[in-house]
């Protein structure tokens, strides 16, 4: 890089520009492509073409011209519901996307920021999302949006815990908390966590799974119970937002989940210097695999019920995920 | 006590006692899923209801009036709107009824067709449920699983019958001479168009199969048989007290199938059973209407097999007449018993038509089946009985 540019790129608001238009561009591109993945796959489930006509091939330009549709669409806010609250409801759960973005490693070095406390603030700010969850159902005055806010809270407590000790094993591995020290943890071990922490990306995905709200876990939204649950009053734009949210929500818990387990940016036998260039291919590769199997899951599964998933998550995975810990701990001291 | 004692009063006791007014929740009549327009006005609890009250009456045509004003080869184009998922099957009970007030005597080999074309008609709506149950509880796929053999099935009924759902396929004598037969001067009869059996035994074989695929595809999920297994238990006495006929009864262990006790159509001349639940709940009747889909194929590769030739039509007076009379025919339909109540004046239309339909005594055991469980399970519950709007309200 010129003296220029790293000049450039050091002032505050330069860079922060530019950090604003690589989020403001690759989230929507993120959203899109799982989304159009998740059209086409479905259709090739269901021995359906799926998109076929926008943009004069396979359909590629479907979810452009569904986003064109969206802002298209009338604004419509209920009479009865709170303004304010039900305004910001969307963007609050686009940001606790958004947000997570941060402490994504994409390579070595190649990170918003560092923070050496990454993963913890992965898990604190996922969950930003679901108190935009309840604010839409509290705010949308209909009673099925109540309930699916609800049932969302609910929801929280089941996958919470499950989610945070299955982290708790990786990062007793890795001896950090954070993002890029875990990846880096995993390439001096010389192979990924998940060899040794089966279980815990088990219940990871399990609970992220449920954290999305995706079919097995959809009840928040349960189209054939509560119509669209918090999303029923939304739409246009504001849908968009949650929508938007859902497919890059997919693509974080997904990266999540290889930073912890799956080696990250790296591959086995890839020196460093090709990985600068190298590892957003390779992270992106492992996040598409992940999304696959999340959007496999998804035409393949009918949805439990909110109890069915408490009992789930305390009756089986916090028990498994305690033990994985203590372990993951004795064998982290013996060896 | 002065009023503002006493409003002071209240008012200390509201804040002591905590109020929780009971939330009521209006599912229907335009929900995903209620099939339709029906409604259900439930009190909720949290997630669970209580004094689930249905509303119906939002479909009302009034067949039965209609019927009245119309002469009897009309009245079959109606009728096929009851219960538009099984349409031909809800024409078989009223020729037969017109039928045995005239004392004619059906062909044998119009008897198979129907027999044929009914028990077509009991697979198309069985898939139906089977393609629509999963999607209730959360699964998208299997819909297509089964949509796409029951396309094959329609696909054979309207090349019988010229209609996928409304077939309007029976005359009074027998069934409905096929296209080009000419006038009545020339007494051609065409019969079933070329072809018919052999894809009709090929399509059984695809219908076999889908059995087999839903049975993996949903049956082997842990998740549908949590959210099936012990949810909505129908015991026999409750049943048969409500009026519930069909598979739902059949779930429960009753085994009663009006097709083994009353003689409107030849199934006594092929082997087949009466597939029966054990406990009644979700799954069993889920497992029944499987089976009977099984069943049924098995029936009509027997019918294709050992159909007789013959004429598709008894001799009937060209103004049909129905001679004075009163009679009761029922049938076992998809959904259930099917019974037409014919009082006739002798006149070329019923002086009265009573329609006993099978998804009206179903959703009678709503409030009963409903009272005390989880939202979710309302939907589950809902679904597996399996009935139509159209069937409903008539």
């Amino acid at each position: 890089m010129t003296g220029f540019a790293t000049d450039l790129f050091a002032n505050f608001w330069v860079s922060l520009a530019a950090k604003l238009a690589l989020v403001a561009t690759m989230i929507p591109l993120i959203g899109m492509v799982i989304g159009f993945a998740e059209m086409k796959l479905s259709a090739k489930m269901q021995s359906r073409i799926g998109p076929y006509f926008a943009g004069g091939r396979w359909g590629w330009a479907q979810l452009i011209a569904d986003g064109v549709k969206f802002f298209q669409k009338e604004d419509l806010i209920p009479e009865d519901a709170d303004r304010p609250v039900f305004k910001s409801a969307p963007i609050l759960v686009l940001v606790g996307t958004v947000a997570l973005f941060v402490v994504i490693p994409f390579g070595p070095g190649l990170i918003f920021r560092d923070l050496s406390v990454g993963i913890f603030y992965a898990l604190a700010i996922s969950s930003i999302s679901t108190i935009g969850v309840l604010m839409a159902g509290w705010s949308s005055a209909n009673k099925y949006s109540l309930m699916g806010g609800l049932r969302a809270a609910g929801q929280l407590i089941a996958y919470e815990l499950p989610l945070v000790l299955a982290v708790v094993g990786s990062v007793i591995m890795a001896g950090t908390l954070s993002m890029s020290g875990i990846v880096e943890a995993q390439i001096a071990a010389g192979y990924p966590f998940v060899i040794l922490q089966v279980v815990g990306f088990a219940i990871f995905m399990i609970a992220a799974l449920a954290e999305l709200t995706r079919i097995p876990f959809d009840m928040p939204i349960a189209e054939s119970e509560l119509v669209m649950g918090y999303l029923t009053e939304y739409s246009g734009f504001r849908f968009l937002f949650f929508f938007l949210a859902e497919f890059a929500n997919m693509f974080t818990m997904s990266a999540i989940a290889v930073t912890l387990f799956l080696g990250g940016y790296w591959l086995p036998g890839i020196p460093e210097s090709v990985l600068v260039f190298a590892g957003p291919v390779i992270l992106i590769g492992k996040v598409a695999i992940l999304s696959f199997v999340m959007i496999w899951f998804r035409w393949t599964f009918p949805r439990f019920r909110e109890d069915q998933l408490q009992t789930l998550a305390w009756k089986w995975l916090i028990p498994i995920a305690l033990a994985n810990i203590v372990i993951t701990a004795i064998f982290k001291v013996l060896f | 006590m002065d009023q503002d004692f006493a409003h002071h009063l209240s008012e200390v006791a509201v804040s002591v006692e905590l109020e929780t007014p009971d939330m009521t929740l209006n599912i229907g009549p335009q929900h995903p899923s209620t099939h339709g327009v029906l409604r259900l006005i439930a009190k909720i609890a949290g997630e669970r209801a209580f004094d689930v009250k249905p509303v119906i009456g939002y479909m009302h045509r009034g067949y039965e009036k209609l019927s009245e004003v119309r002469t009897y080869p009309q009245i079959t184009a109606l009728i096929n709107r009851i219960d538009w998922v099984s349409g031909y099957a809800n024409e078989i009970p009223f020729i037969v009824a017109a039928e045995k007030l005239m004392e004619i005597e059906v062909p044998e080999r119009a008897q198979y067709i129907r027999l044929i074309l009914t028990e077509m008609a009991r697979i198309s709506s069985h898939l139906i449920f089977m393609a629509s149950y999963p999607l209730e509880l959360g699964a998208a796929t299997p819909l297509f699983f089964a949509l796409r053999e029951r396309e094959r099935v329609l696909d054979l009924l309207e090349s019988v019958t010229g209609g996928r759902f409304h077939p309007n396929f029976n005359r009074i004598g027998g069934v409905k001479p096929a296209v080009g037969s000419g006038s009545t001067t020339r007494k051609q009869i065409q019969d079933l168009p070329a072809g018919f059996f052999t894809q009709t035994k090929d399509a059984m074989g695809k219908v076999l199969d889908v059995c087999e695929e839903l049975e993996t595809l949903v049956a082997g999920n842990e998740i549908f048989l949590a959210r099936t297994k012990g949810i909505g238990l129908l015991p026999p006495e409750v049943a048969a007290a409500y009026g519930v006929s069909g598979p739902n009864i059949r779930a429960s262990g009753v085994k009663f199938d009006i097709r083994k006790v009353e003689s409107y159509l030849p199934y006594d001349q092929f082997d087949w059973e009466v597939p029966v639940g054990e406990n009644g709940d979700c799954w069993d009747r889920w497992w029944v209407r499987l089976t009977e889909i099984r069943q049924s194929a098995s029936i009509i590769q027997q019918a294709v097999d050992g159909i007789p030739s013959g004429p598709l039509q008894a001799k009937v007076p060209k103004v049909i007449k129905v001679p004075e009379g009163q009679t009761y025919v029922r049938a076992e339909n998809p959904k259930g018993e099917m019974g037409y109540y014919l009082v006739s004046d002798g006149g070329s239309g019923p002086y009265r038509l009573k329609i006993r339909t099978a998804s009206f005594s179903n959703i009678s055991i709503l409030p009963w089946i409903l009272e005390g469980i989880l939202i979710p399970d309302i939907i589950a519950v809902m679904g597996s009985l399996d009935f139509v709007l159209g069937d409903v309200d008539r």
